[in-house]
């Protein structure tokens, strides 16, 4: 172990680097915290975030910076951080990722940046998102700090279409290059998917409204209840802006299109964590939308929204919550982390396994799940096993409540009402290099363009298209930009 | 032509503004009207088409059909039954308080016909729902033609607003007012008598499957207006949904208005008991009322 203060930081040599063991996480222990919303990872203290610092390699050739898709400057942040220059690491991660305290908690590392990370092929990678985690909270709680940097207004607008992981990103972008950003929310809250989805145990609510918050210092400006397709045209924001970036996500559930669907206890995990993250249900009756508190619940879909929404079934007091994935156990989408502290809050898991019918009583209340069990097939056009169903073998989980958490299509609400714009056969919006739509001027990214997908894609949508519409922009001589050019111009003028 | 360019981004104290309770009107003992300012849903609103509301922190989202607009005053029109907690929160509402959010104009407009003969019929607050429907059919021609009811006269609302488009026939089912009977058997005459094109009914479940029930042998298309338990208004969760056709739809996005002859009436009705336990505890006295707790945020 290495002695270090913060105040003369000393420098390990590379062997010394080396014989740093990846420190831990501290969790809120599994039996505790499977009873509350708190968060189970705790962060880390900031003499073990030192310590960690302290592992990295500072490669001349930092592979983890390919596997981040907001590149993430990753050995300069840690490289502040390890020498107890905490505003600068903050300035540092800040200028390439503005919800850092966000990817930190739910960015899947393992497969990302820690996977590329030189210390992964001997041994522990560096604990990249503890870091991010570390710095970005740092950020947050000391944001008095910080001088927010000096920006010359563009003299153009921009709006943006959700205020989700992709909207933020690109606002954040957009608002640094001294764009007038407005950013559009359907519904009363921002952060999208961070605050209806991903639930307050991984990311705590608090953090996305002081992320959010932080936006709005840097100018952009947020309107919630306004539904574009709705409330506005995406034509009237057009001819309102400068541009436009549609990051409205892929909020329309898939079904499992299985008999007894629509009986009584059978949610979206769409609406099971809605009801839970936005409404705060697991508050009712002191907060008035309710939710249905099984004691059985079988979750369908094996990625971190089905995690998700089992851990928070748990929480509600269910004695029982089962995940039911129908392919195996190696193959679960989720990551590990996720599946980990699910095994560990006492969740089950039935493997190889898919429902085909949700029974139900006189009543239309939810008894079971009927499935039936798989096995692995032919390797299908994703190169996985296609899970083929065992004749015979149908079985029944008793249960009262059933969540299906197994995606979602594209919501057709904004781009039905807009016939130029291209989309492809699954309704997604088709977008060019630039991540410009067939609409010039509106550019789009997050999952309205993938499809469901993770939040650091969103945001790496979002970021690169910040940049984008900023080149856009500064070579389109729009309408009011042109004006507003020409005033600054005359102005100049006479100054001189 | 590009519209003028409006310095959108200047004008935000018009999105941010609470919505502020312009003109309330107690219609029976557990309806209100309530006049709330939200000038762009006004300006854009079409027949048919709802609102989704919050009345404050920790309130529940609510669809309310918009049953009418002046996008001069900049006012929407929600006729409230207090039913659940959050209803009655809203129905006690007074001029000058607020609602803080207001999102929408949601759902699809409703398909209106152009010229012919067109049959309303509304039950209880359901006639609220009606009303916007039978505004705009008789603004473009429409020869309208509405039937409305409720239990008693005091749940008959909206009757003198309709009778501005047409004949207004009101039924009770105790005949303290009107005819005696349901809805269902004053249409029976009207559709036997005479030629309707299309009904458009709304109010409680096993009324507009009665309506449904009785045009299918006349083969009059028959619209009507669902109202399943939603969050958010927008597709995303899938709450609301509903059988039509044997396809399961959103009544948020797809709808909410239907081809009658073709909705699962007792699927809805099932779905729509599923917070009942809940509805109840909520009324406790324990649990304090939405409003007050909402009052505190006026000027």
């Amino acid at each position: 172990m290495i002695a270090k203060s913060p105040d003369t930081p000393s420098k390990p040599t590379p062997k010394q680097r080396m014989l740093i063991e990846r420190q831990h996480m501290p969790e809120q222990d599994a039996q505790a915290r499977a009873a509350n919303f708190g968060e189970v990872n705790l962060g880390l203290t900031e003499q073990l975030a030192l310590l960690e610092a302290d592992r990295c390699l500072q490669c001349k050739v930092p592979k983890c910076v390919n596997g981040c898709p907001v590149k993430v400057n990753i050995p300069q942040f840690i490289k502040h951080l390890s020498e107890g220059d905490l505003p600068g690491a903050a300035k540092c991660l800040l200028r390439d990722n503005v919800l850092p305290s966000v990817t930190g908690r739910v960015c899947p590392q393992e497969s990302q940046c820690e996977s590329e990370c030189l210390r992964a092929h001997k041994g522990l990678s560096v604990a990249i998102g503890y870091l991010e985690r570390f710095v970005g909270d740092w950020a947050r709680e000391h944001s008095g700090d910080q001088t927010p940097n000096e920006v010359t207004p563009s003299g153009k607008t921009v709006a943006i279409v959700g205020s989700g992981p992709g909207g933020l990103a690109a606002a954040g972008g957009l608002a640094a290059s001294g764009h007038d950003v407005t950013v559009f929310e359907a519904l009363h809250k921002a952060g999208g998917v961070l605050i209806y989805g991903i639930p307050e145990f991984r990311l705590p609510k608090k953090i996305v409204e002081a992320e959010v918050r932080r936006l709005e210092k840097a100018g952009v400006k947020i309107v919630c209840n306004t539904i574009i397709g709705r409330t506005y045209t995406l034509q009237e924001l057009q001819g309102q802006f400068d541009a436009v970036f549609l990051a409205n996500g892929a909020g329309l559930p898939i079904f499992m299109n299985i008999p007894g669907e629509n009986l009584k206890g059978v949610y979206s995990a769409n609406e099971y964590l809605t009801r839970v993250n936005l409404m705060a249900a697991h508050e009712f009756p002191n907060s008035d939308t309710p939710v249905l508190r099984g004691k059985h619940v079988a979750i369908v879909g094996g990625g971190n929204v089905a995690m998700d929404a089992a851990r928070t079934a748990k929480r509600l007091g269910a004695e029982s919550s089962t995940i039911v994935y129908r392919r195996s156990k190696e193959e679960l989408p989720a990551r590990e982390e996720e599946a980990h502290h699910a095994r560990e809050e006492g969740l089950q898991f039935e493997f190889l396994a898919a429902p085909v019918q949700v029974l139900g009583n006189e009543e239309k209340w939810v008894t079971g799940l009927k499935c039936v069990r798989m096995q692995a097939g032919e390797p299908d056009e994703s190169g996985r096993a296609r899970p083929v169903a065992i004749p015979g073998s149908e079985f029944v989980i008793p249960c009262d409540t059933v969540v299906t958490a197994i995606g979602s299509r594209a919501n057709p609400l904004l781009t039905s009402t807009c016939p130029d714009l291209q989309l492809n056969k699954w309704g997604n919006i088709i977008v060019d290099e630039n991540g410009m739509t067939s609409l010039p001027g509106v550019f789009a990214g997050g999952d309205i363009v993938r499809g469901a997908a993770t939040v650091i894609l969103a945001m790496g949508d979002g970021k690169r298209a910040a940049k984008a519409m900023d080149d856009y922009l500064r070579n389109t001589e729009t309408e009011s930009g042109s004006i507003r050019n020409n005033i600054m111009a005359s102005l100049c003028d006479v100054n001189l | 032509m590009t519209p003028e360019k409006r310095p959108f981004s200047h004008n935000l104290s018009y999105y941010e503004d609470m919505h502020l309770v312009v003109a309330k009107t107690r219609l029976s003992e557990n309806v209100v009207r309530l006049d709330v300012s939200a000038p762009r849903i006004a300006e854009v609103r079409q027949p048919g088409q709802f609102v989704i509301v919050r009345l404050g922190e920790g309130a529940e989202r609510i669809p309310l059909t918009i049953a009418d607009a002046d996008s001069d005053a900049g006012t929407l029109t929600l006729v409230i039954q207090a039913v659940g907690k959050s209803t009655k929160d809203l129905t006690s509402l007074e001029v000058g308080d607020s609602i803080t959010d207001i999102a929408g104009p949601l759902g699809h407009p409703t398909e209106l016909i152009t010229s012919g003969r067109a049959l309303c019929i509304g039950g209880g607050v359901g006639t609220a729902v009606v009303h916007p429907i039978a505004q705009e059919l008789f603004s473009r021609g429409v020869d309208v033609m509405s039937v409305i009811g409720g239990r008693a006269r005091d749940f008959v609302i909206f009757e003198n607003e309709l009778f501005r488009f047409g004949d207004v026939i009101v039924c009770t089912d105790d005949g303290s007012y009107g005819k005696k009977g349901l809805v269902t058997s004053v249409a029976q005459d009207i559709l036997a008598n005479s030629e309707i094109d299309i009904v458009y009914t709304a109010g409680p479940v096993p009324m507009m499957r009665a309506v449904a029930n009785l045009t299918r042998p006349f083969g009059v298309k028959t619209i009507v207006s669902l109202n399943p338990v939603m969050v958010d208004g927008t597709g995303m969760c899938g709450g609301c949904r509903v059988s039509v056709g044997g396809q399961t739809l959103f009544a948020c996005v797809d709808g909410p208005e239907f081809d009658g002859h073709e909705v699962d009436f007792e699927m809805l009705m099932d779905r729509l008991t599923t917070y009942r336990t809940a509805e109840k505890q909520s009324l406790n006295p324990n649990c304090q009322s939405r409003h007050a707790s909402v009052s505190t945020h006026l000027p």
